[in-house]
C-alpha cells in the first residue's frame, strides 16, 4: 500500500532533524537518527499536529515509533477541517 | 499558514541550499524570509534556524542571548522564536531552565543564572501551577481563604521580582496569570462576591503594580494574549497530562511572536518611522480615478477599514514613531482629499515626510530616511500592494515591510501586531516627536536665510541645560544608548539598570544635556558616560540624538565634561571612537576638538585630550546651565 502522507512525513522530518529527505526511509527511527531525541519526538508531534492540522491522541502518539508508522496513523485520519 | 504542495516546498528548500552553498548569503536569507512569511510553523522554524546557523558568519547579525524560566514545557515555541528573531538580524540563543525550578533558581544566589551570561530573562509560570487552588479548586475554598491565597500567589510573585532583581540586571519578562475558560461557579461568577475570575485578576494587579515598582520588570499579558486567540483553542490537555506541554500546536507561534515583542525593542530592533501608501492603505479606492468623493474612509463598512488603520498609525504616533508618505499619485490630488475629505483621521501635520510623486518607492525610502535622518533600516513601509512591497524588499532588505492580508479590515491589526512598533517604555520626548520634526522643518528654513553658520547659531539662542542621572531621566537615557546609531562614539548599548549602576559606581558620571532654543524644546537629547581612573578621566559613552547634530551642542557638553574633570584633578580626558556602519558623523569629534591620536585599535581609535596645556570652550552662542544634584 502506498502512503499518502510519507513524503510529507519525510519533508517535516528533515526539516526538524536536519537530514536530507531522500536518507529518511520508513525505518528511520530514534535509533538510526541522532537527533531524534524525547525532545524533539515532541516538537515532531507538535509539527505533524501543524501541518495535517490534526489533534493526535495519546494511544497515537504512542504507536508513533518509526517514519513508517507515523505516516500509517496520518493516513487513517481523515484531514480535519483547519482550526 | 499555507500549507505548499510537497514539491513547491522542496524547490524553494532546494533553492536556499543551493545559494548558500554558492555563498549568495543576502539571497538565501531574502527566501528564508519568503520561507518564514509563506509558512511560519514548527516544522520550518527548524528548517529556518539550521540554515542561519550557516548564515551567521556572512550576515551581520546581534547575538543576544535570552534565558526562559519555566512552569511547563516550553520547547517547542523556542524554535520558532529563534527563526523569527534570526528573520530580524538577531542571533538568539535560549537556555530553558530546569522543568519547575524557577523558584530555586531565582532564589538561589549559586544558581547558574547568576552565573552565565544572559541579556534577558523570560518567567514562564502559569495559574495551573503557582496557583492550583484557585485554579483547580476553588470552591473548596472560603472568601478569607480564597483571599489568602491571592495574597500568597502576589507575594510569591513580588518576592521572585526582587530577588531577581537584587542579583541580576537583566531585563525580567514576567507572564501574569492565565483565566480560566469556564469559572467553577459558572455564570455567577461575573457578580459573585467571591469570584474566581476577581481573585485571579487581583493577582494580576499586583504584578502589574510590582514590575511598576522595579527597574526593567515587564509584564506580558499571557491572560489577553489567550484571550486573543480564543481559550478553549488555545488549551492541550492530553498534551499538558502526557508530555507537561499545555499549548495546541497551532497556538505556539503565537507565543513566540508575543515574546518577540519584547525582543524587538530589547534588542533595538525597531522601527523609528512607519511609511505608508495612500491609495487603498490609507483609504479605499484610487484618489486619481475615483475622485475625493469616491474614495472610502468613514466610519461605515467598507471605510471602516481605512480609518481603523488610520486609528492605529495615530496611536503609533502616540509612541514616538513618525509617520511618512510615500505614494504614487498626482501630490494635489493626495493632499487635497487628505486636508478636506471629512473622514481623515490623520492630516497632513500628522507627517514628518511626503513623497507623493511617480519615482520608484526604494528611492522615496531613502530619500525619507535621509530627510528625517534616521537609518533605512529603522523606517517600516506598508502597501496594499504586493508587488510594491515585493520591490521594496528586493530593493532594500533592510526596511521592515509590512506584509498585509488580503482583508482590508484586518489591516489595522497587522500594524498592531508588529513587533517593530513596541516600546518598552515611552518618554515625554516620544509623545512629542512629531512636533520636533515640525519645529526641524521650521528650523531648516529658517538657517538658509542666514550667510553664515554663526549667524545662524546666534539667531537659535540655544540654552542647553547639563544634568546629573536622575530617575526621570533614566528611562530616556537608556533609550538614548539603544538607539543612537549616528553621532555615537562607541554604540554601547545600555540597560537602566546598567546605567543606574554605573551612576552608583565610584568614579563614574552619567550626564544627560537638554536643549532648546527659540523654535522650541528639543528634550533630553545627549549623554556623556565617564569613568575615572588616576588622573584619566576616559569616555565610555557620548551621543547626541540625531536632531541636534550641526548645532554645536557637542562641543559644549564636551566642555562640560573637561572643566568637571579637571576640577576633580584629573589631567587627561580619553576616549574611544569605535567606527559602524552608521556613525560617520562622529568620526572626526576628536580630532575637531584638538584629541591626539593615542592608539589605533582593531576596534577603532583612542583619543586624548591634555587638560593641563589645552582648554575646551563652550561655544559662545550656547547658554550652558549646569544642574548639580543627588544622583538617585
Amino acid at each position: 500500500m502506498t502512503s499518502t502522507a510519507f513524503e510529507q512525513v519525510r519533508a517535516i522530518a528533515s526539516d526538524l532533524f536536519v537530514v536530507p529527505a531522500q536518507e529518511i526511509t520508513s525505518n528511520s527511527s530514534p535509533e538510526t537518527i541522532p537527533a531524534w531525541d524525547s525532545t524533539q519526538h515532541l516538537i515532531f508531534v507538535m509539527a505533524l499536529e501543524e501541518q495535517f492540522q490534526v489533534r493526535l491522541s495519546p494511544e497515537e502518539i504512542e504507536q508513533m515509533t518509526n517514519i513508517g508508522a507515523i505516516a500509517r496513523v496520518l493516513d487513517s485520519r481523515p484531514k480535519n477541517a483547519p482550526e | 499558514m499555507t500549507t505548499h504542495s510537497n514539491a513547491v516546498r522542496a524547490t524553494l528548500r532546494d533553492e536556499i541550499d543551493f545559494l548558500i552553498s554558492s555563498g549568495a548569503s543576502q539571497a538565501a536569507r531574502a527566501r528564508l524570509a519568503e520561507l518564514w512569511r509563506e509558512e511560519n510553523g514548527v516544522a520550518s522554524a527548524a528548517f529556518v534556524t539550521s540554515r542561519f546557523e550557516r548564515l551567521r558568519e556572512q550576515l551581520a547579525l546581534r547575538p543576544y542571548r535570552l534565558t526562559i524560566l519555566r512552569s511547563f514545557t516550553v520547547e517547542p515555541a523556542v524554535p520558532l522564536l529563534r527563526a523569527t528573531a534570526f528573520l530580524s538580524a538577531i542571533d538568539l540563543a535560549v537556555r530553558v531552565g530546569d522543568f519547575n525550578a524557577y523558584a530555586q533558581e531565582i532564589l538561589d544566589d549559586g544558581s547558574w543564572l547568576y552565573h552565565s551570561e544572559t541579556d534577558a530573562v523570560v518567567l514562564a509560570v502559569r495559574t495551573a501551577e503557582i496557583a492550583p487552588d484557585l485554579w483547580q479548586s476553588f470552591t473548596d475554598l472560603s472568601p478569607q481563604e480564597v483571599e489568602a491565597a491571592t495574597h500568597r500567589v502576589a507575594d510569591s510573585l513580588a518576592q521572585w521580582i526582587r530577588a531577581f532583581r537584587q542579583r541580576s540586571q537583566a531585563p525580567l519578562i514576567v507572564h501574569n496569570l492565565e483565566q480560566t475558560s469556564q469559572p467553577a461557579i459558572g455564570v455567577l461568577d461575573a457578580q459573585a462576591a467571591n469570584s474566581q475570575t476577581a481573585a485571579i485578576q487581583s493577582v494580576n494587579e499586583n504584578l502589574r503594580r510590582v514590575a511598576a515598582e522595579h527597574r526593567g520588570v515587564y509584564v506580558l499579558d499571557y491572560d489577553g494574549l489567550i484571550a486573543r486567540h480564543g481559550r478553549l483553542r488555545w488549551r492541550d490537555e492530553q498534551k499538558w497530562l502526557t508530555a507537561r506541554m499545555p499549548i495546541a500546536a497551532g497556538q505556539l507561534v503565537h507565543l513566540s511572536n508575543e515574546w518577540m515583542r519584547f525582543l524587538a525593542p530589547l534588542t533595538g530592533k525597531i522601527a523609528k518611522a512607519l511609511v505608508v501608501d495612500l491609495d487603498n492603505t490609507l483609504w479605499g479606492g484610487v484618489i486619481g480615478e475615483d475622485g475625493i468623493t469616491g474614495i472610502k474612509c468613514d466610519s461605515e463598512y467598507p471605510g471602516a477599514a481605512y480609518q481603523a488603520m488610520q486609528r492605529a498609525m495615530l496611536d503609533l504616533a502616540k509612541r514616538g514613531i513618525l509617520l511618512a508618505i510615500c505614494s504614487k499619485n498626482n501630490p494635489d490630488d493626495a493632499l487635497e482629499a487628505l486636508t478636506t475629505h471629512p473622514g481623515m483621521l490623520l492630516r497632513p501635520k500628522h507627517f514628518a515626510a511626503m513623497r507623493i510623486n511617480w519615482l520608484d518607492k526604494a528611492q522615496n525610502l531613502r530619500d525619507i530616511a535621509s530627510e528625517l535622518n534616521i537609518g533605512i533600516d529603522s523606517l517600516a513601509f506598508v502597501d496594499d500592494n504586493p508587488v510594491e512591497r515585493e520591490s521594496v524588499r528586493a530593493a532594500l532588505p533592510e526596511v521592515t515591510v509590512i506584509e498585509l492580508p488580503d482583508d482590508p479590515m484586518e489591516y489595522a491589526n497587522s500594524l498592531r501586531d508588529s513587533p517593530v512598533f513596541e516600546r518598552l517604555s515611552l518618554s515625554a520626548e516620544d509623545q512629542q516627536r512629531t512636533t520636533y520634526y515640525v519645529e526641524q522643518r521650521e528650523r531648516n528654513d529658517a538657517e538658509r536665510s542666514f550667510q553664515s553658520k554663526e549667524d545662524f547659531y546666534r539667531f537659535l539662542q540655544q540654552e542647553a541645560e547639563v544634568a546629573p542621572l536622575s530617575r526621570a531621566s533614566l528611562g530616556r537615557i537608556a533609550q538614548l544608548t539603544q538607539k543612537t546609531n549616528q553621532f555615537n562614539l562607541t554604540t554601547r548599548r545600555y540597560t537602566e539598570q546598567q546605567i543606574a549602576e554605573r551612576a552608583e559606581t565610584r568614579g563614574w558620571q552619567v550626564n544627560s544635556i537638554r536643549v532648546r532654543d527659540r523654535f522650541g524644546d528639543y528634550g533630553l537629547v545627549g549623554l556623556a558616560i565617564t569613568r575615572d581612573d588616576g588622573d584619566t578621566c576616559e569616555i565610555d559613552t557620548f551621543l547626541l540624538s540625531c536632531r541636534v547634530i550641526g548645532r554645536t551642542v557637542e562641543t559644549a557638553l564636551l566642555s562640560h565634561l573637561a572643566e568637571r574633570a579637571k576640577a576633580r584633578g584629573c589631567r587627561r580626558l580619553s576616549g574611544w571612537f569605535l567606527p559602524t556602519k552608521k556613525n560617520a558623523p562622529a568620526r572626526d569629534f576628536y580630532a575637531q576638538h584638538g584629541f591626539t591620536l593615542e592608539a589605533e585599535g582593531q576596534d577603532g581609535t583612542e583619543w586624548t585630550f591634555d587638560l593641563q596645556e589645552g582648554e575646551i570652550a563652550c561655544p559662545e552662542w550656547i547658554r550652558l546651565n549646569v544642574l548639580t544634584g543627588v544622583q538617585n
